[in-house]
């Protein structure tokens, strides 16, 4: 976790970067079948980058990162379901500020204790959260969820359609805007600060940094742009449930994010897409075994591939460079 | 005002059953966390286990029922060396997110394999006919199980605590959870202290789950829903203490059994906002040291 990335390495876009936006587009022309999943795929990167943004970068512990992501789902769901707000960029808005002022409200609490206790509240408000959803069945729909949705076209020209394309390329790009924003904080010193803070928070105290403002903000940003995935979800699906609350979509998305490597920026985009395309096929016909496969897999990643997909890849080609400048050398 | 009391009444007594429950459970939670600094999100995995026993030795074997008991405890102790031994000592000192990781990937694998072997549904447990029925007191009426819950398990308890604060490994455990290093340095040997209280807090996890397997029912989904609960009592309880989490787990059975009863449209909303509200007062826990 611990690689240098920021004051000390070039900050400029490197190629194998542009690879990501690249299969995206490919994705979009050559398997216009798979836009569906594709733009769950697109929603989950957004969701684990802002879970990466905290997690990997701050090296704040989480349990109820689901709280934003269900909160933007919900605005966005009772905007087009129960209130007439029908502007899909309103939505986004809405719940991007809504899951914003969240964080800003609990980070503030969250952020100043450690351990067990942060780990507590973490879960204790996203189980307040799914509770609240579950109970205020007027507004929220309860177990039956929220359907019904009414999203107009985009700006008023691009109209969502039935095979996923709008969707899609709406997703995509969202995504990318997030990315640059995400991609030049972390190489700012702000983003150097919160891995000073990750790697030693007592130490960023004695240089006299303000530990707690910026982890307050980092929070509160990684709110904000999970309650955008939240709300991508919503209106890409046009339905709410329950599901997009409490601790297993906590969870899954942990799991997502260790797949693919925590603290590396891409690691939240690997890990949705090994995770997302194994669910679409082993889950529905295995489900038993699906979920003993994630447990295991995340136990095997702990104990022998700290880095996810992206350290194994990092280890490899170290291995091989060595291999070649070894084999130059003699 | 007649059927006021008796409600009341009522309340209080199974509360007080359900914290009893919690509390064997939660436990070994609260003094393997604050002994090894592990924080094992597995724990219910352990309770759930201690279910399953408790039913399929009842149903399919026809064990009686003391010795099913004993089996729930002496199962799951025994798997839980074996995991500490082989897993969890590997991450001892780690990270905690590692650790959270870890512990969360055995919960999935648990899961699957629950459901696998017994299905989704949950399962019935077969009590025996001397623990059915009711049980009279005062002119009213208390179920007999619950009856013999609240005083099995106070007997544990007695027996947990004498075991904690009468006896050399008690004092070596407590020594411990206060300062390791310098236990080490005066020759205790943590390493193996640390494996038979994992062993005895996972046992009566395993106790606590089967004991319980009547009034939180033993189903797959078991280690997810109910590890809220478990980490609200270690957490509000105090971390390595033993009479803070018993505290926090009577105020739970008690708050969350009253809540069931008289407003139960509101679920489960006033123990998250209650434990949000104890751990912002006080964040290391009713009885929990300062750190």
């Amino acid at each position: 976790m611990s690689q240098l990335v920021g004051y000390t390495v070039d900050s400029r876009v490197r190629w194998t970067e542009y690879l990501p936006w690249l299969l995206a587009v490919l994705v979009y022309f050559l398997l216009p079948d798979y836009l569906s999943l594709g733009s769950r795929v697109l929603t989950y990167i957004l969701f684990a980058l802002s879970l990466d943004l905290i997690i990997g970068y701050a090296g704040i512990i989480t349990l109820g990162h689901a709280s934003f992501f269900g909160l933007g789902a919900y605005i966005t769901g009772i905007l087009a379901a129960k209130l007439g707000v029908t502007d899909p960029l309103i939505q986004l808005l809405a719940s991007g500020l809504g899951a914003g002022l969240l964080g800003l409200v609990t980070g503030a609490v969250i952020l100043k204790m450690k351990g067990l206790t942060q780990l507590m509240l973490t879960l204790a408000i996203s189980a307040l959260c799914l509770e609240v959803a579950n109970k205020a069945t007027f507004i929220t729909g309860g177990a039956d969820g929220l359907s019904g949705m009414e999203i107009a076209p985009i700006l008023g020209l691009f109209k969502f359609d039935l095979f996923g394309k709008t969707a899609y390329l709406y997703c995509l790009f969202l995504l990318f805007l997030t990315w640059v924003v995400i991609r030049r904080l972390i190489y700012s010193p702000f983003g150097v600060s919160l891995m000073g803070i990750r790697e030693n928070a007592a130490r960023m105290h004695a240089i006299g940094a303000p530990v707690y403002q910026k982890l307050m903000v980092v929070y509160t940003l990684s709110a904000l742009i999970a309650g955008l995935s939240g709300a991508l979800l919503a209106q890409t699906n046009q339905f709410v449930g329950l599901n997009v609350l409490g601790f297993e979509p906590s969870g899954e998305l942990l799991v997502m994010l260790i797949l693919g490597g925590v603290g590396r920026l891409y690691g939240a985009f690997v890990g949705p897409v090994v995770f997302l395309l194994a669910q679409d096929y082993l889950a529905k016909q295995f489900p038993e075994y699906w979920y003993f496969g994630i447990g295991l897999l995340l136990v095997l990643v702990v104990l022998f591939a700290r880095g996810g997909v992206l350290g194994i890849l990092d280890k490899f080609t170290a291995s091989s460079k060595a291999r070649q400048s070894g084999a130059q050398s003699s | 005002m007649e059927i006021f009391l008796s409600s009341l009444v009522s309340v209080a007594f199974h509360g007080l059953a359900y914290g009893m429950i919690l509390y064997v459970i939660s436990v070994g939670l609260s003094v393997t966390m604050g002994l090894m600094g592990f924080t094992n999100l597995a724990h219910g995995v352990f309770a759930m286990t201690g279910g399953y026993v408790l039913v399929v030795s009842l149903s399919k074997f026809d064990i009686p029922f003391p010795l099913a008991l004993a089996l729930c405890f002496g199962l799951v102790a025994l798997v839980s060396v074996v995991l500490e031994r082989t897993l969890y000592a590997r991450l001892y000192g780690e990270a905690e997110l590692e650790q959270v990781l870890f512990t969360i990937g055995l919960i999935y694998m648990s899961v699957a394999v629950a459901r696998l072997i017994f299905g989704t549904l949950q399962q019935p447990v077969i009590l025996p006919e001397y623990l059915k029925g009711q049980f009279s007191l005062m002119g009213r009426d208390f179920p007999a199980y619950r009856v013999f819950l609240i005083l099995f398990t106070s007997a544990i308890i007695a027996a947990l605590w004498f075991g904690v604060e009468r006896t050399i490994w008690g004092a070596k455990v407590r020594a411990s959870v206060d300062n390791r290093a310098m236990a080490q340095s005066i020759g205790i040997n943590t390493k193996s202290l640390f494996t038979t209280t994992f062993a005895v807090g996972s046992g009566l996890a395993g106790l606590g789950g089967g004991l319980g397997a009547e009034i939180v029912a033993i189903q797959p989904t078991y280690p997810f829903e109910q590890l809220v609960f478990f980490l609200i009592v270690v957490s509000v309880g105090g971390l390595g203490s033993l009479r803070g989490p018993f505290v926090a787990a009577l105020l739970i059975g008690v708050t969350d059994t009253a809540c069931k009863y008289w407003l139960p449209e509101f679920g489960a909303f006033f123990i998250y906002i209650a434990t949000i509200g104890l751990l912002l007062w006080r964040p290391q826990g009713l009885l929990g040291k300062r750190s």
